[in-house]
This record gives structure tokens, sequence and C-alpha cells, in this order.
């Protein structure tokens, strides 16, 4: 027993890693921003409430951009999530509960939000959005909205695709429901000029994912690009070409280490960000603002965070940031 | 022990007529360990979380209580009768989808619609008992394949009638809005709002107590529960009760659907899944038996309401969200090891 123990613990000491690791991930982190507050204005408490799923690590982007800002804001923030309409509602009602002082928050499903975001600017706290729900936010009676318009970004895509010469392209959904994909995907149908089907596939059941895909690939031949809809997705994407023997390229919407390095590699042909940590940033940064000094900000049109088309030249510069969690 | 009601016991000795002391009642309710959690759950938030006690944030708990408890009565009566409905989750969501396309698409009076959905999901709820009964599979196989079934005919309807994932808005068709008083309205009382839904969860509940305690029904669900063969040779009619129970979580999903409908004016296809778990968690907090046999619908509700206070009360504590299903898991694991040390200690005792 205690001979092992050695082992181990001698292995351990030997077995030093000179790259990569935690050490690297703490040199990163110090790197990064002080944090400080830079105003001495009163401890506001701002709430964000998104339709995450659990540990998606876009999200986790935008909290990292809200809390920076919260540092230098001087904000309490807090930030809670759930991907059931219903539930996101209830999070929203809670915060309200709460008395924030403002409320960020995202309309993937606008009609589910709709009653609570009233009442919230009826409470008198300050909503933004963020995201998705550019068409309804000023409707809801949202100070402003800041996101990528979805059609938008998809088009861009589909005018990429046609850049690159593609013909049967497949549009990957991964949370059934969100009008967000659909108008992305939408968006990049109308612009390719070849032929474009959509997939639905289980988000939060990764082996489901890349099995879809595979299932997919193997079924058409002729399929010659791929676009996944959130980066942890074209990494499954990836794997599924490889073991159904396809030649497609895989494209991707947002942005994350893995999909920085592939871009390097060409593994992936480009990635379509929308930059989720302005998202958060932004959005506490100018409900301070609000609070602070009555400013609105993209006079009541979307703030646009995006689409910013990456491909294997920005990769490098990127993805120094994407591993310290920021891009 | 099952409680079938037999011909009036012969009198005398008989140690069934023995009278329980109400100490000992009370220990041998299902509902104890749950009612014990719930008072600890409710104190413990009071003291961590500054705004749980307002009165705002009560309205807002017991929401989030009551659209899991409408869905936990029945779904405990069809525990404590021995079977599971893994499709009682995307049945919420099928039943609304059926009311909203049904009337969008006729161009109807919404109330049609709601009544087609009513129809439709009682025939899915039957579909599942008779099923169950026909093929003597475990309910678990067969609710997983209409759970399956039902969630893709979710999405694989809603587009191809709608295009998109989800339903058209029926906010301006006629009966929408008394269909909104019946199922997804809210009164505000001394500052507190209170939904409809609270309202529907307490009838339920009262209904399913009822039946369980108070009719032949009730006796035939632990019967079944208990030891079906058994119950089966001493004259209760099985298949009938099994598909009744069925009925009665199907009930309560269309119930729901209407709610989920009439709140949001708009349904998304993909919603519900994994409800049903939670729906099961609350029954087994409240003391029914995965087994069966044993349990009770207040039970059901109060682990609906442990629910409903710990998933807000994380947020009113400002505690990162992260780590609420592992609280959520902590709790289902201390609430039975309570039901089950609290059964013991009153079995022992009789």
């Amino acid at each position: 027993m205690g001979a092992v123990l050695a082992a181990v613990l001698g292995a351990s000491l030997v077995g030093c890693s000179s790259t990569g690791g935690k050490r690297a991930e703490e040199r990163a982190a110090q790197a990064a921003a002080e944090g400080r507050s830079a105003v001495n204005t009163p401890r506001w408490t701002f709430a964000m409430v998104t339709h995450s799923g659990d540990g998606d690590t876009f999200w986790d982007i935008v909290q990292r951009g809200a809390e920076q800002a919260a540092v230098k804001d001087n904000i309490k923030f807090l930030y809670s999530h759930n991907d059931e309409a219903q539930q996101q509602a209830q999070l929203v009602q809670a915060a309200i509960d709460q008395k924030v002082d403002g409320l960020i928050v995202t309309l993937a499903k606008p009609d589910a939000m709709k009653d609570v975001v009233a009442k919230a600017t009826k409470a008198g706290i300050p909503v933004i959005t963020v995201n998705s729900g550019s068409a309804e936010s000023k409707q809801f009676g949202a100070l402003t909205h800041i996101g990528q318009d979805e059609s938008i970004a998809g088009e861009a895509v589909g005018d990429e695709l046609n850049a690159r010469g593609r013909k049967k392209a497949l549009c990957i959904l991964h949370e059934q429901g969100n009008v967000g994909h659909e108008q992305r995907c939408a968006g990049a149908k109308k612009t390719f000029d070849g032929q474009m089907q959509n997939l639905y596939v289980e988000g939060t059941n990764m082996p489901d994912v890349q099995a879809s895909i595979e299932a997919k690939l193997q079924a058409d031949k002729n399929i010659d690009a791929v676009v996944t809809l959130g980066a942890p997705f074209a990494d499954a994407a990836v794997k599924a070409k490889k073991t159904a023997g396809s030649k497609a390229e895989i494209d991707t919407f947002d942005l994350n280490a893995k999909v920085a390095t592939a871009l390097q590699d060409k593994t992936l042909g480009f990635a379509v960000d929308q930059q989720p940590y302005l998202q958060g940033y932004e959005a506490v940064d100018l409900l301070w603002l609000y609070r602070f000094n009555g400013n609105v900000l993209g006079g009541g049109r979307p703030v646009l965070t995006g689409p910013q088309i990456i491909t294997s030249k920005d990769a490098a510069e990127l993805a120094e940031y994407t591993k310290r969690g920021t891009r | 022990m099952s409680t079938v009601a037999g011909p009036s016991a012969p009198a005398g000795s008989d140690e069934r007529l023995l009278r329980t002391s109400p100490l000992r009642k009370l220990l041998g309710r299902p509902e104890l360990g749950s009612v014990v959690g719930a008072a600890a759950v409710f104190i413990f938030f009071s003291i961590v979380a500054d705004s749980f006690l307002r009165a705002s944030s009560l309205g807002t708990v017991l929401y989030a209580a009551s659209t899991i408890g409408i869905m936990a009565a029945p779904v405990a009566l069809l525990m404590i009768g021995g079977e599971f409905d893994l499709s009682a989750g995307v049945l919420v969501t099928s039943s609304a989808l059926i009311s909203s396309m049904f009337s969008y698409q006729m161009t109807a009076n919404v109330w049609v619609g709601v009544l087609v959905s009513l129809l439709v999901t009682l025939a899915i709820g039957a579909f599942n008992g008779f099923m169950l009964t026909r093929t003597k599979l475990p309910s678990f196989i067969i609710t997983l394949g209409t759970f399956l079934m039902l969630t893709g005919l979710n999405l694989g309807f809603t587009k191809l009638i709608s295009g998109t994932v989800s339903t058209k808005s029926i906010a301006d068709m006629e009966g929408f809005d008394s269909a909104r008083q019946v199922f997804a309205s809210q009164w505000t009382i001394g500052g507190v709002e209170l939904k409809v839904t609270i309202l529907w969860w307490a009838v339920l509940v009262a209904i399913a107590t009822w039946i369980l305690l108070r009719t032949r029904f009730g006796n035939w669900i632990f019967a079944v529960g208990g030891e079906s063969d058994a119950a089966r040779a001493v004259g209760v009619p099985v298949i009938r009760t099994r598909i009744g129970l069925y009925l009665g979580v199907a009930f309560a999903a269309w119930v729901s659907g209407q709610h989920l409908l009439f709140s949001f004016d708009v349904v998304q296809s993909g919603e519900g899944v994994g409800n049903e778990l939670i729906y099961i968690i609350a029954a087994v907090i409240g003391g029914c038996l995965i087994t069966g046999g044993y349990g009770s619908a207040i039970g059901s509700a109060v682990g609906a309401f442990i629910f409903g206070m710990t998933s807000k009360g994380i947020v009113y504590a400002e505690w990162n969200p992260d780590w609420f299903k592992f609280f959520l898991g902590a709790m289902l694991l201390l609430a039975t090891l309570l039901n089950a040390w609290v059964r013991k200690r009153a079995e022992a005792t009789k």
C-alpha cells in the first residue's frame, strides 16, 4: 500500500507538465483585469435570467463578461437560467420579488416572457434583453436589446457557404423551440444557392448529437457542408464526419478554445461569432449607465454584437482569449 | 398491508379492531417524513434568503409548486397502484399542442380545441393503461415507449402544421379570454399574486385524497399496488383500476397543458422532457414507495411544495444555480431515508 502511494506521489512530482494544465490557467488569470470597482455609485443588484441549459459554454462566456462589468461598476450580479420557458419566467418573477435594480433577460421564447417582463417594467425595474429577441424587445418595454440579429447572421453564413462553393448543407439545431436558431437556419437557407436541410439533435446529450449527424452524413454522401449552431457541437460534427467518412466541411456559429484551434489547423472552415462576452458585459454596463446617467444605447434599435466571420487567418490571435474563457 | 374492504369483520378480540393511539396513527402516516422535511426546508430558506419570506415570494413559490403538484397528485396515485408513467411530462406538452393547433387550424372557438384536447389526452392515458394490462410488460417500458413517441409526434406534427417548432398564437381567437380565466388567471390577495393553478392543485389533491381514503376505488389502488395477484383473487378489478389511474394522470396533464397554453398563448413543441421525473420525485419525497402499495396524495403536494421552495429558494438565497440539481438529489435521498426510517419505527410499534 505504502509503496503504491509513494509511486503515485513520485510520478506526480516527476511527471510535471510544462505546458497547459492548471498552472497555465492561473497565469492567464493573472493577466486578466484586476477585480476592483472603478466607480463609487451605490452597490446596485442586477439579475440576469437566461434560457441556457445546464453547463453551456456559451453562457459561461456571457456570464464572464457580465461579471467583469459588474466588478468595474460596483454591481452585485446574480445569474440564473432554465431552458424551459415556464421555468425561466418563474425565475424572472423571483428576481422581481427580490426587488433587483436591473434585469437582463433573454427572449428565446418571447411569448412566455411577455407578461413577466411587463411586470418588471411595471415594478420600475429597467430591463435589457440580450442574445435572442431583437424583434420583441422594444415591444415588451425593454430599454434596448444587445445581441446578434439571427437572420442577418444566418444570411452571412449562406453567403460564406456560397463563396466557398458549397452545394448541399446541413443545419444542426440543438435547442428545440429556440426561435433564434430557426431564424439562423432560415437566414442561411435564404442566401445559400445550394440545398439546405435542418437536422434536430438533443443538445444536452453529446453522444446523441454525434450519432445523429453521423447517421445523416452516412445516409447522404452529397452533403458537403455542416453548419452547427453552437461551438461544442462543431467538435461532435467533426468526429461524426470522420467516422462517417464524409468530406463535408464543418462550419459553426460561436467560438470556443477548441473551435479556435480547429480553425487554425483547418478542421473547421469558418466560425460565426456573436461575441457573447460583449452581450454580458454591455448589458450590465448599459444598465449601470441607465441607473447612473439615464443613458440608453441603440436609439430604439438593437445593438448588434455580431455576426463576425472568423477564419483560419484570425484564429491564432483569438485562440489565446478563448483559452481564458472570454471569447 | 393492503386494506381491502371485505364484508364487515366479525366482532370480538380481533387484532384489526384494536384502537391505536392518535400519536401512533400520526407516525404511521406516509406524508409525515415529508412534512418534517418541508418545515426544515422552509425554516432553512427563511434564515438564509432575505427575500424568501416576502409575501410576493410566497406567491411565486406556490405557483412553482402548483405546476408540479397538479401532476404529482395523480402520479402519486399511480405509484401507489404500483406503476410509473414516464410519458407524463411530454403528455402535458402534447395536450397543450393539440388544443392550440386544433383551434387554430379549424378556426374554431378555443373551447372546442380544449375539449378535443381533453378527449385525445384521455385516449393517450387509456392507451398507456390498456397496453400495460394487455401486454403485462413493466409500465416502465410501455410508458417509455409512449414518452418517446409523444416527443416525436409533438415535434413532427407541430413542424408539419405550423411550419416552425412552436404553435401560432391563438390569443385573438374567440373563447381565449374565458379559457384563460379558467386555466391561467390570477388574483391579488393582500398584495400576493396567486395563480389559478394553486386552486386546481388544491382541488386535485383533495379529490385524490378523497378517492384514496374514502372510496372503494381507493382501496383497489392500494390492493393493486400491494399485491396485484392477491387483489385479483379477492375480486378487485385490476385492469379497470390501472386504466383509471392512467386516465387520472392524463386528466391532470390536460389541466397543466391548458395552463401552459393559456398563460403563454404559444406552445413550444420540445418542452416537457424530464418533467416526468420531477413528478415522480415529488411523489417519492411525499412518501410514495417506488414498489407501490403505500403513499399519499397530500404527501405529493408536500413534495411539490418542497420542490417549489428549493428551486426558488436557491434563487432568493442568491446562490449559484449550478448546484441546484445537487441539492435536489441530496434532498431526494434525505427524504427517502427519513421516510424509510419513520415507516420502520411506525411498523415496529404496531
